[in-house]
C-alpha cells in the first residue's frame, strides 16, 4: 500500500494544500509543467482532473476547462503517457491524485487504469459519481489491489453516521465538501464554521482537507484553522484562464494564498 | 437477472439486470436518499392514491380513449388500436408523470420544482401542475431545443414557470437534464427535482414508470371491452428516454405473448453519425446517475445524438429499457427523421389525427412489419403535434408556403 498522501499530511501539520487542474488545459501537454509549478510554489498534492463532457458536480469553470481539454485532444491513455516518468526528480514527492468521473474511466477499462495509475506513480482516486454500494461491492477491491487510495466527498448535508462510514472506506484523507454546491460557487466562510467544527469533533480516522469555494487567502486560512488542509480549484483555473505563462501565474496565484 | 418479476421492478439498488443504480456525487446522496426510502411508502398510500387518481379523471382527462384507427389498420392490413395520449391535458402522457411527482413532492414539504425539458411536453406538464400547485418552476431547456419548440416556451411562461436556456454542450436534453441536476446539488433541501423520464438515478426510473403506468392499466381494461381479451399481441412506442413505452409496456413486461417493438430515433440514419438511436449505437455507460446503455466515443465521452425530434434527441435510455434490449424482451427498431416525418402526415391525412413527432417515429416502423389481420397492435399516441407544426410544414411543403 502506497502511503504518500497520508505522510505528506502527516508531517505537514496543517495548511496542507491541494491543487486541482485539468489534464489538458490550458494546453495538451501543460500537466508536467503545472505539476513543477505547483511542487515550487509549495503545493503538497495536485488533484488532476480528467476531462469528461458532462461534468454534474462542476460549476462552470471547471466545465469549460474540460470543455477546453476535450477540444485540446485531452484522454486517459494521453494523461499516462505524459505521467509516465513523472516521479522521476524533481518531483518525485508531489501527491497526485486522479479525479473524474466514472464513465470515462469504465470505457478505459476499471482494472487497467487503476494498474496504469498505480505503474506511473499516482497516489490515489476521486471520483465523485462512484457511490460506496458500487465501491463496496465490486470497485473498491480492485482499487486497494493497484495500491491507491480513494477518497469520498462528505458534504453538510451527510449524517453523521455516513460521514463514519465514508471514513471507514476512504484512505488518504476525506474531501469535505464545504457547502451543498457544484464546484466554483462562491460561499461565505462563515456558514461553514458549524459543519467544520463538527467534523473536527468526530475524530476521525483520516485527516480533513476541504474544498469548493477555496479561492483565496482568507478562505485558505479559514478552511486550515479546522481542518488538516484545503482544495483549490476553479480560482486556480481562472488564474491560468487569463495567463499566457503557466509558471508565472501559478507563482502569482500561490504567493497570493501562502506567501509570506 | 434478479427477482421473480425483474423486466418490471428494479432490485433494492435500483439494478434492472446489469442497468440502473444511483451513481451520484455525495452532493445529491441526501435527496435522492429521502426519496428512495419513502417514495413507495408515499404513492401507495391511499390518501395519495386517491388524489392522484381524482387528478388524472378530472384534470388530465383520463381515461384516454383507446381508438380503433380502421383506414390506418386497412393500410397495414391488421388492426390497430391507438392509445390516445395525445389528448391528455398539456397534450401528451408527460401529465401523468408530473402529476404524481407533485404530489410527491408536496408530501415530502418541497416547496420549489426544477425540470428539464427537450419538446417542451414534460416543461409544460412540470409548469402545468405547478401552477395547480402553486409552486415556483424552473425549467431547463436547451438553446436549440428553445429555438425548435417556441410554442410550448411561450405556454411554460404564460403558465408562470421560468424557463432557463442551457448553453453548455449540445444545448439540448442531455445538458438541460445536466443543468437541473447542478441545480439540484446547488439547492439541497428545498427543491424536488422532476424527470420527466425513466432515466436518472434510483428510484426516478422505476417511480416514472411507475406513475406512467396507469397507460397500460387503461389499455388493458378497454381492450378487454372492445375485443373480449386484455391482451394485444404487439405494443409498439417511440422510445428516448422512455417513459411513454415504459407505461405502455408496464403491465405487459410480464405477458410472454405480447411483443413489444420500442422505437428509436435514426436521425439521418443509423450509420450518418447523426442519430440517436442509442440501443444500436451504444455501449453500457453512465450518464445522469444510472447505469444504461449509452452513446459515447471510446474514449467515454458522450456524444451528441441528432434527431428532428427534440423529445427523442437523447443519447441515453432509461436502464428499464436497456434491459429489454439485452434480454430481447422488446424489439428494438428505429425510424429515420424521414420517415417520422412521412409517417406524421399519413395519420393526419387517414385518421384526421396530426401526431407529435417523437410519436410518429413509433408509426413510422409499421411499414417494416409484417402483421396478420388478427394481430391486435396497439400504438401509443404518446403526443400531439401542434408542437412541431412549424417543422412540418417547413419539411413537407415548401412550396405551400
Amino acid at each position: 500500500m502506497n502511503n504518500r498522501i497520508a505522510e505528506i499530511i502527516a508531517k505537514k501539520k496543517g495548511n496542507v494544500m491541494n491543487v486541482y487542474c485539468t489534464a489538458g488545459y490550458p494546453q495538451l501537454n501543460s500537466i508536467l509543467e503545472v505539476m513543477k509549478a505547483l511542487q515550487e510554489n509549495r503545493a503538497d498534492i495536485i488533484e488532476i482532473g480528467m476531462p469528461y463532457s458532462d461534468p454534474l458536480a462542476d460549476g462552470p469553470v471547471i466545465q469549460n476547462s474540460s470543455s477546453v481539454a476535450l477540444a485540446n485532444g485531452m484522454t486517459i491513455a494521453k494523461l499516462f503517457e505524459q505521467l509516465k516518468d513523472f516521479r522521476k526528480p524533481p518531483l518525485g514527492g508531489l501527491g497526485v491524485l486522479l479525479m473524474g468521473y466514472m464513465n470515462p474511466v469504465l470505457q478505459y477499462g476499471f482494472e487497467k487504469f487503476c494498474q496504469e495509475a498505480a505503474e506511473v506513480g499516482v497516489d490515489g482516486l476521486i471520483i465523485p459519481d462512484l457511490p460506496e454500494y458500487e465501491f463496496e461491492t465490486e470497485y473498491g477491491p480492485i482499487i486497494k489491489k493497484h495500491g491507491l487510495d480513494f477518497i469520498f466527498l462528505v458534504t453538510p448535508e451527510t449524517s453523521e453516521e455516513r460521514i463514519r462510514k465514508l471514513d471507514q472506506l476512504s484512505s488518504g484523507f476525506l474531501y469535505a465538501v464545504s457547502s451543498s454546491s457544484t464546484t466554483g460557487v462562491d460561499n461565505n466562510m462563515s456558514h461553514v464554521i458549524d459543519y467544520l467544527q463538527r467534523l473536527k469533533e468526530m475524530h476521525l480516522q483520516n485527516p480533513v482537507l476541504v474544498g469548493f469555494g477555496i479561492k483565496d487567502r482568507a478562505s485558505f486560512e479559514m478552511a486550515c484553522s479546522y481542518a488538516d488542509g484545503a482544495i483549490i480549484g476553479s480560482a486556480y483555473i481562472k488564474a491560468l484562464e487569463q495567463a499566457r505563462d503557466v509558471k508565472a501565474a501559478t507563482k502569482s496565484f500561490l504567493s497570493s494564498i501562502n506567501g509570506r | 437477472m434478479t427477482g421473480s418479476n425483474s423486466y418490471q421492478h428494479p432490485n433494492e439498488h435500483g439494478y434492472y439486470g446489469p442497468f440502473g443504480g444511483a451513481y451520484i456525487p455525495e452532493m445529491l446522496h441526501r435527496n435522492v436518499e429521502e426519496l428512495r426510502t419513502n417514495y413507495l411508502d408515499i404513492i401507495y398510500e391511499p390518501g395519495f392514491q386517491k388524489e392522484f387518481r381524482e387528478l388524472l379523471k378530472d384534470y388530465a382527462g383520463r381515461p384516454t380513449p383507446l381508438y380503433f384507427a380502421k383506414r390506418l389498420s386497412d393500410r397495414y392490413h391488421t388492426t390497430i388500436y391507438l392509445k390516445r395520449e395525445d389528448l391528455c391535458h398539456t397534450g401528451a402522457h408527460k401529465i401523468n408523470n408530473t402529476i404524481g411527482q407533485i404530489l410527491l413532492a408536496g408530501r415530502l414539504g418541497k416547496t420549489r420544482i426544477i425540470a428539464e425539458t427537450g419538446a417542451g411536453q414534460h416543461g409544460v406538464a412540470t409548469a402545468t401542475v405547478c401552477a395547480l400547485k402553486g409552486v415556483e418552476c424552473v425549467v431547463y431547456m436547451g438553446e436549440k431545443d428553445i429555438e425548435r419548440q417556441s410554442p410550448n416556451v411561450a405556454r411554460m411562461k404564460m403558465l408562470g414557470a421560468t424557463v432557463m436556456p442551457v448553453i453548455s454542450g449540445s444545448k439540448t436534453l442531455k445538458d438541460a437534464t445536466n443543468e437541473a441536476i447542478r441545480d439540484w446539488i446547488n439547492h439541497p433541501s428545498d427543491t424536488h427535482y422532476i424527470i420527466g423520464s425513466v432515466v436518472g438515478p434510483h428510484p426516478y426510473p422505476d417511480m416514472v414508470a411507475r406513475f406512467q403506468s396507469v397507460i397500460s392499466e387503461e389499455i388493458r381494461i378497454q381492450l378487454k371491452e372492445k375485443t373480449g381479451s386484455e391482451l394485444p399481441t404487439h405494443v409498439m412506442a417511440c422510445v428516448g428516454g422512455g417513459s411513454n413505452a415504459a407505461g405502455s409496456f408496464y403491465h405487459f413486461l410480464d405477458e410472454s405473448s405480447v411483443q413489444l417493438i420500442a422505437v428509436e430515433a435514426a436521425g439521418l440514419g443509423l450509420d450518418s453519425g447523426h442519430s440517436a438511436a442509442t440501443t444500436q449505437l451504444g455501449k453500457p455507460g453512465i450518464l445522469h446517475g444510472s447505469k444504461s446503455l449509452l452513446m459515447q466515443t471510446e474514449d467515454g465521452q458522450v456524444t451528441e445524438p441528432h434527431s428532428i425530434s427534440a423529445g427523442l434527441d437523447y443519447p441515453g435510455i432509461g436502464p428499464l429499457h436497456a434491459n429489454l434490449f439485452k434480454t430481447v424482451r422488446a424489439k428494438f427498431l428505429s425510424a429515420t427523421d424521414q420517415e417520422a416525418l412521412e409517417a406524421a402526415f399519413e395519420l393526419a391525412r387517414l385518421e384526421g389525427i396530426i401526431p407529435a413527432l417523437e410519436t410518429a417515429h413509433a408509426l413510422a416502423v409499421l411499414k417494416q412489419l409484417n402483421f396478420s389481420m388478427d394481430d391486435k397492435v396497439v400504438i401509443c399516441l404518446s403526443g400531439r403535434g401542434d408542437k412541431d407544426l412549424a417543422t412540418y410544414m417547413k419539411e413537407m411543403m415548401p412550396d405551400n408556403l
